[in-house]
């Protein structure tokens, strides 16, 4: 199959991008996205031109490295599904698909379709951990933790931190990547000491990083591979507000 | 800006309730009713004006929080997407900057129409069944009214599932509340330009 890909080419943070459409021919129903994009690159190289720079690693959905806007919408058009996992079958010939680095300040452009996360990384770094004693691991029962809190936990913890939410939400905020981190490590037993500092310094540190403000559009939860809730907004919030209480 | 929008809420409420008392027969005595209101306190007219300074400095706070998010929002994303299709969330939270701007230009109006009366038919001070009345026989009036309070429905029912939402509270009821509220919100207020219109309340 053959199909008809518009692609942002950037050489560099500093340089103008635009969209390149390409022909890709050898296309085939089951190759997932990523692969459609080896193909591309195979040609360019053979060539001489520079291939499409894209992140990937793992692709089968769990590392978080791929990610792309696909004809406006992050992951493209499947349900809960990374980019490596979209499959081609997907998608009408007949229509070119537009692909996108995802747009966000924090998020600056490093090559293509490549962009620089580290922004969510200083977002862990200001309250994504936990105090643990040191020496020899635990029993596994001698800490014990209601089923529905573990089930919270195991859904929060589920981000893989794609960066999605934001390149979706329309003002560019990060608060579902935050909400995910704070509930996955809040609701837990071994997230306490830091649940309250934790939840505060991490939206203080997303909003000093130029992400934008949550206003409940909803748009994070429906692109966002790993199906994270809304609610774990809400959550975050609550734990916001009871630091700002208990501070005066 | 869940707080703000909470203490606007609030009156929204109690102001449709108001307007209801039309149907009562007596909506000037309800109007001399709101100024007697502690009048030994603060005057005759007073607790009108007491709530007219905490609904300004809502509106400025709710404003002032609502261009904050929208800067911020757009600094977020200097470059934008060439294809972005329609957002996937609802109506309502996509409309609620233009809507909220469609309100305020409403309350302008409205105050100028039914508290000043400078754009009303009648407009006597104190005459508010009268004045009521000379404004409702005009559609074209009625549209308007009609179309501010749907944009004020479809602010609060995104404004106060997402307020929920930002004071921490995810009740599974919330959005269902919030649809009930605001509906109720729209029609109630409806009722009285409609009734006027159709000669139900003369």
């Amino acid at each position: 199959m053959k199909y008809r890909v518009q692609v942002w080419r950037q050489a560099g943070p500093s340089v103008k991008g635009r969209l390149v459409e390409y022909e890709i021919d050898g296309v085939t129903a089951e190759m997932s996205f990523l692969e459609m994009l080896d193909v591309l690159n195979e040609r360019l190289q053979l060539e001489g031109d520079d291939p499409v720079a894209f992140d990937h690693d793992c692709r089968e959905g769990i590392c978080g490295a791929c990610g792309v806007m696909i004809d406006g919408v992050a992951h493209g058009p499947g349900k809960a599904t990374t980019t490596c996992q979209l499959h081609m079958r997907q998608f009408d010939p007949a229509e070119p698909i537009v692909v996108e680095p995802w747009r966000a300040a924090p998020f600056p452009v490093v090559r293509d379709l490549v962009v620089d996360r580290t922004a969510l990384d200083r977002v862990i770094e200001a309250g994504g951990y936990i105090s643990t004693r040191a020496g020899a691991a635990p029993d596994a029962h001698a800490l014990p933790v209601p089923k529905p809190d573990a089930d919270t936990a195991f859904e929060a913890a589920a981000c893989i931190g794609c960066g999605a939410c934001v390149a979706a939400c329309p003002n560019g905020s990060s608060m579902l990547f935050t909400a995910a981190k704070a509930t996955h490590l809040g609701v837990l037993p071994q997230g306490q000491p830091e649940r309250y500092n934790r939840a505060r310094d991490m939206v203080e540190t997303q909003d000093d990083l130029g992400f934008g403000g949550c206003t409940l559009a909803g748009e994070c939860t429906a692109v966002c591979p790993k199906g994270i809730p809304l609610s774990t907004i809400s959550r975050l919030n609550h734990d916001v507000l009871s630091a700002a209480m208990r501070a005066g | 800006m869940a707080v703000t929008g909470a203490i606007l809420l609030g009156y929204v409420v109690a102001h449709m309730v108001g307007n209801l008392t039309i149907f009562l027969g007596d909506i000037d005595g309800y109007g001399v009713f709101l100024r007697r209101m502690l009048s030994p306190v603060l005057g005759y007219g007073g607790f009108v004006w007491v709530i007219r300074v905490v609904l300004v400095l809502a509106v400025v706070l709710h404003m002032t929080a609502a261009i904050q998010l929208a800067r911020r929002a757009a600094r977020a994303r200097p470059v934008g997407y060439a294809r972005r299709p329609r957002v996937q969330g609802g109506y309502a939270a996509r409309t609620m900057r233009w809507g909220g701007v469609i309100i305020a230009l409403f309350v302008v109006y409205h105050l100028l129409d039914l508290t000043a009366g400078v754009l009303n038919p009648h407009g006597v001070e104190g005459q508010i069944h009268a004045n009521v009345i000379a404004d409702f026989q005009h559609w074209y009036i009625v549209a308007a009214y009609t179309l501010a309070v749907v944009a004020l429905g479809l602010h609060l029912r995104h404004g106060m599932w997402s307020a929920l939402r930002s004071l921490g509270r995810a009740p599974g009821a919330s959005s269902v509340m919030a649809l009930v509220v605001s509906v109720g919100i729209t029609v109630g207020f409806l009722f009285v330009p409609y009734a006027v219109l159709f000669g139900i309340v003369r």
